[in-house]
């Protein structure tokens, strides 16, 4: 839920901005659709935790130690091919952990899982487009876009890492092992990478860790103020 | 010799199930009015309650997750039922099976077409993962089908971007009537 959250609250950034009118359209309904998802996330998980905090609570009322999300999603736009990578990466590992969840053990989770793949399915297939049009483009955008990979490259680890919550669901069947996607996301990627001309950094690089634990970049909180000043200044507004 | 029951709408005076579609059935999608919410397949049932023979029961499923047409169709189909009598109205989102196009009826797409919108040509539940249909589009060799212009007919025309003015749509130019125009996409 956190992932879509912010991720979503990254692109609506651009919306208006968009480097080409087209692409602005793509990026906008690509975070209506994460925002959609993280709705239904975050109602299920308000409803799991059953303190009486529905999705605008968690959303709005948390602060940044309390999120939970990978730190490549909180990674800022930059130039439109980080953008796209950035997309690209986390579209690849959306959509296999989606998958994953479609068949878990707990019904709710299984049916906002499938949902959300078919709309995934699609973000994955534009942004690799991307990549390889970017990657295998001009000189320029090429070496852009190598950049942006080696740049974000160290926040992928984090996507297949494994902690006590995830073992827990894991064992019950409602989860996932996340260690098990990153095979399969590797060859995703790297045949990607091929058609697109670009370099895979090395698989064994140091990773940097701390999102699922709440220990976020600095680009987090400036994020979080902007989506959350208005439910702050009128707490309990309605439209 | 055999005693009938009246049937509770004879008793109660309530409407039939069949009467509650068909008013649904007049019910325009807020962002593409030439179609009906039943047509596009978003009511995916319609009950009198149980609990309280008043009430209709509504239940819906939206067709992205994120779209703002959603809020807007449950207030539509209540004012509807209410307008046309019915006590309460209960609507109820029901998430799975997730919305497909395939529950386009044929007169959504006939409708779709006059009104400027190619319809989906394929069925959207084919199997395969979605990685692996990605690495097929890369590779250019895939199927594409060919969308029909809504204006003249023509299968000749080249896509504009793979998101349009809604979730639900893309954008497509004809080469030789030289109109754009929106495709419902395949979902």
């Amino acid at each position: 839920g956190d992932n879509a959250l912010v991720l979503s609250q990254r692109l609506s950034e651009l919306c208006g901005k968009g480097p080409a009118l087209e692409e602005d359209m793509a990026l906008a309904n690509t975070a209506l659709d994460l925002l959609g998802q993280a709705r239904l996330w975050l109602s299920y998980a308000g409803e799991i935790e059953s303190a009486g905090r529905d999705d605008d609570a968690l959303a709005y009322l948390r602060n940044d130690r309390e999120f939970r999300n990978f730190l490549l999603v909180e990674q800022p736009n930059g130039n439109y091919a980080a953008t796209m990578v950035r997309q690209f990466f986390f579209d690849a590992w959306h959509s296999l952990a989606l998958t994953k969840l479609s068949r878990s053990t707990d019904p709710r989770i299984a049916e906002i899982a499938a949902k959300s793949h078919k709309e995934v399915a699609y973000h994955l297939r534009r942004s690799s487009d991307l990549v390889v049009r970017m990657g295998d483009g001009t000189p320029l955008s090429r070496q852009l876009t190598q950049t942006a990979a080696d740049t974000l490259w160290p926040f992928t680890g984090e996507m297949f890492t494994s902690d006590a919550v995830d073992a827990e669901v894991a064992a019950t069947g409602e989860g996932f092992d996340p260690s098990a996607l990153r095979a399969e996301w590797q060859e995703y990627v790297a045949k990607v990478f091929r058609v697109a001309t670009l370099q895979l950094p090395p698989a064994d690089a140091w990773m940097q860790k701390g999102g699922k634990q709440g220990v976020h970049s600095e680009h987090l909180g400036f994020l979080l103020a902007e989506m959350q000043v208005v439910h702050r200044a009128h707490p309990g507004a309605q439209w | 010799m055999t005693r009938t029951l009246p049937t509770p709408e004879a008793v109660t005076g309530r409407p039939t199930i069949d009467q509650l579609w068909a008013w649904l059935a007049d019910v325009p999608d807020p962002e593409i009015p030439a179609v009906s919410i039943v047509d596009l397949g978003i009511v995916r049932d319609v009950a009198w309650s149980e609990a309280d023979a008043d009430t209709a029961i509504v239940t819906v499923t939206p067709t992205y997750s994120g779209c703002p047409a959603t809020a807007v169709i449950r207030e539509q189909i209540r004012t509807e039922l209410l307008h046309h009598g019915v006590e309460r109205v209960e609507l109820r989102i029901q998430l799975s099976p997730a919305w497909t196009t395939d529950w386009l009826t044929e007169r959504a797409k006939q409708n779709l077409q006059a009104y400027g919108i190619a319809p989906p040509l394929e069925r959207a539940d084919k199997p395969g993962d979605a990685l692996s249909a990605s690495l097929v589009v890369l590779g250019q060799g895939a199927h594409q089908p060919r969308l029909a212009c809504p204006r003249c007919g023509s299968t000749h025309n080249e896509t504009i971007s793979r998101f349009g003015s809604t979730p639900c749509k893309s954008l497509h130019r004809c080469l030789d009537c030289l109109e754009p125009f929106d495709h419902f996409k395949c979902h």
